[in-house]
């Protein structure tokens, strides 16, 4: 097995280094004490040469998205903290605050002094009780000791950060939905450009990272971009926290460098497939990013061969399928999350979902016809790019990949009128005429009522 | 008919000092937070005074209200129950976490209200702890690697007056006490709000 690197999780080991007590003993704010010694321009020079990119999904080099934002425009310029992670299957953010919150908050401010803002919003997922509770304390903590408010350590740069809670929006962990519900209004996307570094919160210059990014940023000032190029591939440095779920032995937050082959993430560090059956699919980077299959799992986790790959790596979320799950009912489930969070401004996405999500029941039931596979194909193609936002695209990864790895597993349902890998549905009966009528025995009730709805 | 008590009148208009001048209409959340933690729920009241709070019609502040789901519009318990049932969860079983417990708080139909008026269940999208799958939370604190058994367990405990431990932080307490969580006023501010709970020096697990 590889030899471990730890450094979003160097703290979580030890104890108690939550509050900043344990984060000064354990070297925290060296790096904010680096960064102000240096001018903001010198700060994004290091967080370029560093080479790290988002890990919020997108993957932009993030020193220059911080050079984007412009200095000169006489409006305030804002940095926001992106922590509304709801991308199925990511859990990365959620467990960084709560086990090292100083760490990301550290990186926030040092990102605010690059780009010489004085206001930071943290908006933080709704959902996340206990993670918002911990910021308040932390940020607290931050002021009581000098490195937020005025003046920090001496240096004559102010910041004020406010904790802004969601209500419940996947959209608003897309930042420009994000920005419209900081204003105070529905979680919409908007149209970029402007982009939001030119023109994001209250039509200023923002700045908007995601948790993970910004708690690389401390290590960064402190070891230097050499050292951080030292570990992952030339085009993805640094290391990652994969969130691994589903079905392996020991689903949880493995830290590895990039470019790590998912078999050692998945087999090594996650324990396997669970009881040891065989791997049928998994996600690289949440629900939003095609499927990859058994074959793919000597793929290094980075953006560049993840994407060869056909996928994206996205927030770095694994999930993975065994060969007992039924992709057409893990397709269904995935594109419902996409209907129920389609905010509707845009039709092919809000209207696309909706009806995905029938027809990919209909074929879970039992009831599909050989026309729904063509039909399926047909949405996808309508519905991918057609949107403000990536979200629409986001649900068209999981059906586009599932069609094309396991497509004979949906021909099977139609054929069949069942599941062919867990049996499930109404099965001949319904080919002997009451196909249109009720296939009604399957464990989804709702969607059975459904295919009988729709004939 | 007034929400707030002119108490939380003053703690509202401190939420709306946290925004930029001019930039106020960035607390709709928050104040509705705070209403719904006076009303258990959202009412046209309670629209009518974050309007009135923000200079902004009623019309506006509902267009935002009925966007979120933390924000609750129809009637709702004590306890809301959200099951997560997305991919990670089900993979492990929640389907029939969520049946046990729609049975076992007595709320079929999901978002209602239980007869009782203790339970709201509802399914839930992805609540970011997959490595606990399946997932339920109460008033959004988790309890996590539930089955169709501890969540009959954890929903009886409720009914019975318990605060059953979730898995990282202090029980959140009442849906009305964790509104006010939420709206970033601590508990002790207005009149009848419960016990404090314990702080944010819990120990993490």
């Amino acid at each position: 097995m590889s030899e471990p690197v730890r450094i979003l999780t160097g703290r979580w080991r030890e104890p108690d280094t939550v509050w900043i007590d344990r984060y000064l003993e354990t070297g925290g704010y060296e790096g904010l004490r680096r960064a102000l010694a240096m001018s903001p321009q010198e700060v994004i020079e290091v967080v370029k040469a560093s080479g790290l990119r988002g890990r919020g999904g997108a993957g932009f080099p993030t020193g220059v998205k911080w050079s984007f934002v412009p200095q000169d425009t006489g409006k305030p310029t804002y940095l926001v903290v992106n922590f509304d992670e709801s991308e199925p299957g990511t859990f990365n953010n959620r467990e960084l605050v709560e086990r090292d919150p100083h760490q990301f908050l550290e990186g926030a401010i040092i990102a605010a002094y690059a780009v010489q803002s004085h206001t930071a919003f943290i908006y933080c997922r709704g959902e996340f009780l206990w993670p918002g509770r911990i910021l308040e304390r932390v940020v607290a903590e931050a002021y009581d000791r000098g490195f937020l408010g005025r003046d920090i350590l001496g240096s004559g740069y102010d910041l004020e950060v406010v904790i802004h809670r969601g209500a419940g929006a996947y959209i608003c962990g897309e930042e420009t939905a994000l920005l419209s519900s900081l204003e105070g209004y529905r979680g919409q996307p908007r149209l970029r450009p402007p982009f939001p570094a030119v023109e994001g919160l209250y039509a200023s210059p923002t700045l908007i990272n995601n948790v993970e990014t910004l708690s690389n940023v401390p290590h960064i000032l402190v070891n230097g971009p050499e050292w951080f190029r030292g570990f992952g591939p030339e085009k993805s440095p640094g290391t990652k926290l994969f969130s691994v779920s589903g079905k392996v032995e020991r689903p949880g937050n493995y830290e590895a460098p990039m470019g790590t082959p998912a078999r050692v993430v998945i087999e090594e560090m996650a324990g396997g497939v669970l009881g040891g059956k065989r791997l049928k699919a998994w996600t690289p980077g949440g629900s939003s990013t095609p499927f990859l299959t058994a074959e793919h799992l000597d793929v290094g986790l980075d953006f560049e061969s993840i994407q060869a790959a056909g996928s994206l790596l996205g927030t770095g979320a694994i999930m993975v399928c065994d060969e007992t799950d039924c992709m057409v009912e893990v397709t269904r489930r995935l594109l419902q999350f996409y209907a129920h969070e389609s905010c509707g401004k845009c039709t092919p996405c809000r209207e696309g979902t909706w009806w995905v999500v029938r027809v990919l029941g209909r074929i879970e039931a039992g009831a599909g016809r050989p026309e729904d596979l063509p039909l399926l194909d047909d949405q996808c193609t309508n519905m991918l790019f057609r949107g403000f936002c990536a979200l629409v695209d986001g649900a068209v990864s999981p059906m586009s990949s599932s069609l094309a790895y396991f497509r004979d597993e949906y021909e099977a349902h139609v054929r069949e009128h069942r599941c062919p890998v867990t049996g499930r549905g109404p099965g001949l009966v319904a080919e002997q005429g009451a196909r249109e009528e009720a296939p009604a025995a399957t464990t989804v009730p709702s969607w059975a009522d459904l295919a009988e709805e729709l004939g | 008919m007034a929400v707030l008590t002119p108490e939380l009148r003053a703690e509202a208009e401190r939420i709306k000092a946290r925004y930029p001048a001019g930039r106020e209409r960035s607390a709709i959340m928050p104040l509705l937070y705070l209403v719904q933690s006076v009303e258990g729920r959202v009412t046209q009241d309670g629209l009518r005074e974050v309007a009135s709070l923000l200079g902004i019609t009623t019309a506006e502040v509902e267009a935002v209200a009925g966007f979120y789901t933390m924000i609750r519009l129809r009637p709702t318990g004590r306890y809301v129950v959200s099951v997560c049932t997305n991919l990670a969860c089900a993979l492990r079983g929640a389907r029939g976490v969520l049946e046990a417990a729609r049975r076992t708080a007595g709320v079929p139909t999901d978002g209602e209200l239980s007869e009782d008026g203790l339970f709201t269940v509802h399914e839930e999208e992805c609540l970011a702890a997959c490595d606990a799958a399946p997932v339920v939370a109460v008033n959004f604190a988790n309890y996590d690697r539930m089955t169709e058994a501890t969540v009959s367990e954890l929903i009886e405990a409720l009914r019975r007056g318990e605060e059953p431990p979730p898995a990282r932080g202090p029980f959140p307490g009442d849906f009305r006490l964790v509104s006010r969580l939420l709206a970033g006023v601590p508990e002790s501010v207005g009149a009848g709000a419960p016990e404090a709970t314990a702080t944010a020096e819990e120990p993490l697990r």
